[in-house]
């Protein structure tokens, strides 16, 4: 059962796109641990040094946009980001965050009020997000059943591993 | 009620006389394909999390190393060296150094009617020869190698109705510029892109391969162009008899129909940092360049290096911009040696070189520093893309990319033919 979870907000834009979240020169070092310092660092070189364990990432229209680099969500997560919430996903990018693992939540209302460092709680089962700072009760899409089962059984390998 | 090329694909992958968007099926894939920008990682969750000890299938599981090659650094040659490893233990066919991914499975591989799983966006790009390709991560491909299976969710198609007939100078480059323009960095997300209309008779595998590769770039899970004789003869001249040619029926039901009509299209310019940042290049005012780029999944085959080399022949470039090309496979290569493009392209002033993702992916070869500018025939042109965070790229044709490096501003090319 996937917990709630609660965390500080990082707020970028629209169509973050995976050469930002991770730049491609840095996509051959041997592992994600190598590679996570480089998250953000076109956008926000402190990204990598200053997230906390628990952080959520909020994104506009068309996060993760881009190449199939499966280091982009692998990156987030090793960081200790607990879930991105956006307005829309690109496609590959929201296949690859739930077969690691990675909450990924739809939500077009939260992002025009959400600020960051806000606190927000979201709920993936119940289809819910609050922002705790401002007292605010959002709605999210929920998953469909064959996708929130990968979820739940921490990502694709959990998964077929369980079969 | 009919289906689209892209739902019967996806129905005779799956098993069923019949499919629906929305639906999630569990569709057979007939090949798969992973590069050297994410094999090692593929490798690790191969053999250290799955515990897997054979692929589904050697002869439908494809290692090529295209990204970073030659390698530039002892890490790289690590990566390499894994990949050459895992596929001489599995005994899968592996290439080095022989041209971009994409072009290598359209010349060896790919046929009508197919359903390709590959690591890495631009598998859309099989679409030219009437085969869904769509690209995904490293945990798919890599359940895609053991088992041969995934599951997809039939997407919803729009369709692109092409008339009309390019003007000189115009490409079909320009038109994927101008329709990703029109609809949206995510305006095709998680759809199908199928192009068609009376134009597309004239429209030559390369074309079509310009078309569908960037369907990926408006978000879309595939693109696709109708087979018809010209796919055929393609894949045939090649030695592939078994093929499904499908074809969209009269009655498919369709999202969105989007109209084009090439007499008006006139060369197209993506600015940075979005590709579907696009404006004709008669609209964009001065720009500076520093570097020029030809090549890529996208644009870096024959055609497209003939187009160059007609507006390069006997001109020398700007003495303060650099071109750059790379032939996108080593087949493109040899071809244009023999018809003299190579000896066109280093006198010139240019540099060739040997066929990779080179610029358009940013790592190896040809990155440019701060503050300067690169135009491209590359897939993207995102910051930082090509190289330096505070750097920029615009896209656009070959003809485009060869005009501009002649005059050391973004340039019209036509009149320049």
């Amino acid at each position: 059962m996937i917990r709630v979870m609660t965390g500080k907000v990082w707020k970028f834009g629209n169509d973050v796109d995976t050469d930002q979240i991770i730049p491609s020169q840095y996509l051959l070092l041997p592992n994600v641990e190598e590679m996570k310092q480089y998250t953000f660092e076109t956008l926000d070189k402190d990204f990598a040094s200053t997230v906390c364990s628990g952080d959520i990432i909020v994104g506009g229209e068309n996060f993760g946009s881009g190449s199939s680099r499966e280091q982009a969500p692998l990156v987030l997560k090793a960081l200790g980001v607990s879930a991105v919430v956006a307005k829309s996903f690109a496609r590959i990018f929201f296949r690859n965050a739930i077969n690691i693992g990675l909450p990924v939540v739809i939500c077009k209302e939260v992002y025009d009020t959400v600020k960051q460092k806000d606190t927000l709680e979201i709920d993936v089962q119940k289809g819910t997000i609050k922002n705790l700072t401002v007292d605010k009760n959002f709605t999210s899409t929920k998953l469909p059943a064959h996708v929130m089962n990968i979820l739940e059984a921490g990502g694709l390998i959990g998964f077929l591993n369980q079969k | 009620m009919g289906m689209t090329i892209g739902e019967k694909i996806l129905a005779r992958a799956s098993g069923k006389a019949l499919v629906k968007p929305g639906e999630i099926i569990t569709a057979k894939v007939d090949l798969c394909m992973s590069n050297d920008g994410t094999t090692h990682l593929n490798i690790d969750i191969f053999e250290n999390q799955l515990k897997a000890e054979k692929v589904f299938d050697p002869r439908k599981v494809v290692f090529i190393v295209d990204h970073n090659v030659p390698s530039e650094s002892a890490k790289t040659a690590e990566v390499h060296k894994k990949m050459r490893i895992f596929a001489q233990k599995h005994n899968i066919p592996f290439y080095e150094g022989t041209g971009v991914c994409h072009q290598i499975m359209i010349e060896d591989f790919i046929v009508p009617g197919q359903l390709i799983i590959a690591a890495d966006s631009h598998t859309c790009s099989y679409g030219g020869l009437g085969a869904f390709g769509t690209g995904v991560g490293c945990t798919d491909f890599t359940s895609v190698m053991n088992t041969g299976e995934i599951w997809l969710m039939v997407p919803e198609t729009l369709k692109f109705e092409i008339e009309g007939s390019f003007k000189s100078g115009v490409y079909a480059r320009d038109l994927i510029l101008k329709i990703i323009g029109d609809i949206g960095a995510n305006g095709a997300n998680y759809k199908i892109m199928e192009f068609g209309g009376s134009a597309m008779k004239n429209f030559t595998i390369d074309d079509r391969v310009v078309l569908c590769n960037m369907a990926v770039e408006a978000g879309a899970k595939s693109g696709l162009v109708e087979p018809d004789e010209i796919a055929i003869e393609y894949v045939t001249s090649r030695g592939r008899q078994d093929m499904h040619i499908f074809k969209s029926d009269d009655d498919a039901v369709y999202e969105k129909t989007y109209q084009y009509n090439l007499d008006e299209l006139e060369p197209m310019v993506a600015r940075p940092h979005c590709v579907d940042d696009v404006v004709g290049v008669t609209q964009l005012g001065e720009v500076k360049i520093d570097q020029g780029f030809i090549g890529s999944c996208n644009n870096g085959r024959i055609e497209e290096l003939r187009a160059a080399a007609q507006i390069l022949k006997g001109k020398k470039i700007n003495p303060y911009v650099k071109l750059l090309i790379s032939p996108a496979s080593k087949t493109v290569y040899l071809q244009a040696l023999a018809e003299g493009l190579i000896d066109i392209f280093v006198e010139c002033g240019g540099m060739v070189l040997n066929p990779n993702c080179s610029v358009c992916w940013g790592s190896c070869q040809g990155v440019i520093g701060e503050g300067e500018t690169l135009i491209s025939t590359g897939t993207r042109n995102f910051k930082g893309r090509a190289g330096h965070p505070n750097s920029s790229v615009y896209l656009a044709s070959a003809a485009t990319v060869a005009a501009s490096a002649l005059t050391g501003k973004i340039t019209d090319p036509r009149g320049r033919i």
